[in-house]
């Protein structure tokens, strides 16, 4: 096994993207009046951390502003063209600082197959809180390091929906690096993960053509996926490396195989939920599974307000504990929908680490105000860290964070 | 004679007579159930074969005291011959909810299926569809309400009839099949008599007490023969909170097929 190394270097994905404004800019004055609609919205949003930072360097609390504007138009026969960017400016100037193409895609549907070309986001999955089997885009881990948010993947992907089920075949010509928070970040790993560094598997590295299967069916009251990916992990191993004085870790990336499958089921006031993969070629062969349920109670105390309780276990059998959070956890959480005017939602969960000592426990609020605004309330707190775990360096991470949304 | 020559006539005729004591007892024998089954038979006869249906609707929530919010919502429907239509609603307004699309598979008998898509994480939830209680993004109008009735759903009960806003109407009971998953113990639907249009409905709930009133009004007629209504306005005489569904587009017949009710297609819905 060949790795090669990577110096920081103009690729053509750079090009591409910084292009895209422009772009955007230009369809934003020359097509408006030719039925191109914009929306988007744009957030302010504060994050206070309780806690000491851990590494001096870390900044103490800080606040940003995200702009995620998107273009779209629907050709006559069915076709359309999508562009959406996203931009975040930090009051600390470091990787959260960033910006990325989420979508810049075109749609030909036809009535047997549909074909979606560019820059685009696909999600398979099943779970509430954990998301095992998504792997077509890469995780933006300085937005969230649990796994939601994710990188534009540039891709060609057919669907074919059959009489029994639905195939797709996705072409990805383009690996998109995990990005990583930096050293004035909050929620970063020690040493700090320098993406400089890259190493790749396969020569081509980021040039490096995946592909993927997939087949998804409906049974009755069960939705079941199942796929094939082949080409470059999305998740890398970190390795150590720089000298005595400067340790830092540096991504990875192998070349796998991976099976996965997701499952959804109603049965009642219940929803069952399962998620599997088999992954080679990143060091052992390993699997790792996720299943978890949601039952809903109505109409709580006569009122309209729905509680959800959510459980979910998930195991993992790789043999290197530290390159996920998820390993061997028990979560359970609940959602709390007032079904009002006003669509305020509440999820909670509290995650457990079977084998080590960490509890970690999430929340998060919504609640509309008039047609435009939205609020967002978050907060994560990370208690007992065991030594062991891979969460141990965001021991005084935790955060309360709020968002002001403006939808336009 | 011509009336002896022209014989199988005196036989009709002389049928007619044995027998028309007997058809009046059977048509006084019907029952006020049957009677309110077949009003919602013939209503169901005469709306059959739409094929397919797009809407433009806005619904207009306001509260207790009078404030208002708003939502845009493109629905389509494709009639399923043999079970419960397939229909998909898409959210326009409010913003932070564009694009977010709600699939359902009615069925005649058994639990609905239903999708629901979220476009900020590109991702398809299916959820729970048994309990049809709950309210539909806020409003005065339940699932129950909103998604394709099937004559399966209730049993019926004609009551009288009664003249409302000018219409000769019918009036009958409905009681759901699957109480436990039902918001209402009756409901008490006015329908016309010339057309077999619904004009008002009183749902009472579970403790039997009224909850609700549906107004219907602005009836239009499409291709000669589908009649729709161009306003819903219900009333919560409980909460004091109302909701009115404004149509502004009836289209039928627009060649959707079952490629644009699955998934997939939740996906580029918009």
């Amino acid at each position: 096994m060949q790795i090669t190394s990577r110096r920081k270097k103009y690729s053509r994905f750079a090009l591409i993207t910084a292009a895209t404004p422009l772009v955007f800019l230009f369809l934003l004055f020359h097509l408006s009046a030719f039925g191109v609609e914009l929306a988007g919205n744009i957030v302010l949003e504060g994050r206070y951390f309780p806690d000491k930072p851990q590494y001096p360097a870390q900044q103490e609390h800080n606040a940003s502003v995200v702009l995620e504007p998107e273009l779209y138009h629907a050709f006559t026969g069915g076709s359309s063209v999508l562009l959406k960017s996203f931009v975040r400016l930090d009051s600390n100037v470091d990787e959260r600082t960033h910006w990325d193409i989420r979508e810049a895609s075109f749609i030909y549907p036809t009535d047997d197959w549909e074909l979606q070309v560019g820059i685009s986001k696909v999600f398979w999955g099943a779970t509430e809180f954990v998301h095992l089997v998504d792997i077509i885009n890469q995780t933006d881990s300085v937005e969230d390091f649990t796994g939601e948010e994710k990188l534009g993947q540039p891709m060609l992907h057919l669907t074919v929906p059959q009489k029994q089920g639905m195939i797709e075949a996705f072409v990805l010509p383009w690996f998109r690096e995990r990005t990583f928070p930096g050293e004035k970040d909050r929620l970063r790993s020690d040493p700090i993960i320098d993406t400089n560094l890259s190493q790749y598997e396969s020569a081509a590295e980021q040039s490096h053509l995946d592909f993927a299967l997939r087949y998804s069916h409906t049974f009755s009251n069960a939705d079941l996926g199942l796929y094939h990916f082949n080409g470059t992990s999305r998740e890398p191993n970190l390795l150590l490396g720089g000298d005595m004085r400067h340790p830092v870790l540096f991504p990875s990336y192998h070349q796998i195989g991976q099976t996965g499958l997701d499952v959804q089921m109603a049965a009642g006031d219940w929803l069952l939920k399962g998620e599997a993969l088999y992954r080679t070629g990143q060091g052992r062969s390993f699997a790792a599974a996720v299943c978890g349920f949601e039952y809903t109670f109505y109409g709580i105390y006569e009122s309209g307000a729905d509680l959800g309780i959510i459980g979910e276990y998930v195991f993992d059998d790789r043999a290197d504990k530290s390159l996920t959070v998820v390993n061997n956890d028990v979560i359970g959480g609940f959602r709390l929908a007032l079904n009002d005017a006003a669509g305020t939602e509440i999820l909670a969960g509290l995650m457990k680490d079977v084998e080590f000592s960490t509890y970690m426990f999430s929340v998060e609020a919504d609640r509309r105000f008039g047609e435009h605004l939205k609020l967002h309330m978050e907060a994560l707190f990370l208690f007992d860290a065991a030594e062991q775990d891979a969460v141990l360096p965001f021991e005084q991470d935790s955060q309360l964070t709020v968002e002001l949304q403006y939808f336009f | 004679m011509k009336f002896f020559t022209d014989w199988p006539g005196v036989v009709v005729l002389l049928l007619g007579i044995f027998f028309s004591p007997l058809c009046e007892k059977i048509s006084r024998a019907e029952t006020p159930e049957e009677k309110g089954l077949a009003i919602i038979m013939e209503a169901e006869r005469r709306d059959q074969g739409f094929g397919d249906l797009v809407t433009d609707m806005v619904m207009i929530l306001r509260n207790r005291n009078g404030q208002e919010s708003r939502r845009e919502v493109t629905n389509k429907v494709l009639e399923k011959k043999g079970d419960g239509d397939k229909s998909l609603s898409v959210f326009h307004t409010p913003r932070d909810i564009r694009g977010t699309a709600l699939l359902t598979f009615s069925h005649k008998s058994g639990d609905d299926e239903q999708w629901l898509y979220l476009p900020a994480l590109k991702r398809v939830k299916r959820i729970n569809s048994r309990n049809k209680s709950g309210s539909f993004v806020g409003s005065e109008f339940s699932y129950e309400d909103i998604s394709s009735q099937e004559i399966e759903e209730y049993t019926y009960k004609y009551l009288r009839d009664e003249e409302l806003d000018g219409h000769a109407c019918t009036v009958s009971e409905y009681y759901p099949v699957d109480a436990e998953n039902s918001g209402y113990s009756r409901q008490m639907v006015w329908r016309d008599k010339d057309e077999y249009r619904i004009q008002k409905v009183d749902f009472y709930d579970r403790k039997n007490s009224l909850l609700k009133t549906l107004t219907m009004k602005g009836y239009k007629q499409y291709e000669g023969k589908y009649w729709r209504a161009g306003e819903m306005h219900m009333m919560n005489h409980q909460s004091g909170k109302s909701t009115v569904l404004l149509y502004s587009t009836y289209r039928f017949h627009t060649g959707l097929t079952d490629n644009d009710f699955n998934k997939n297609s939740l996906k580029r819905a918009r």
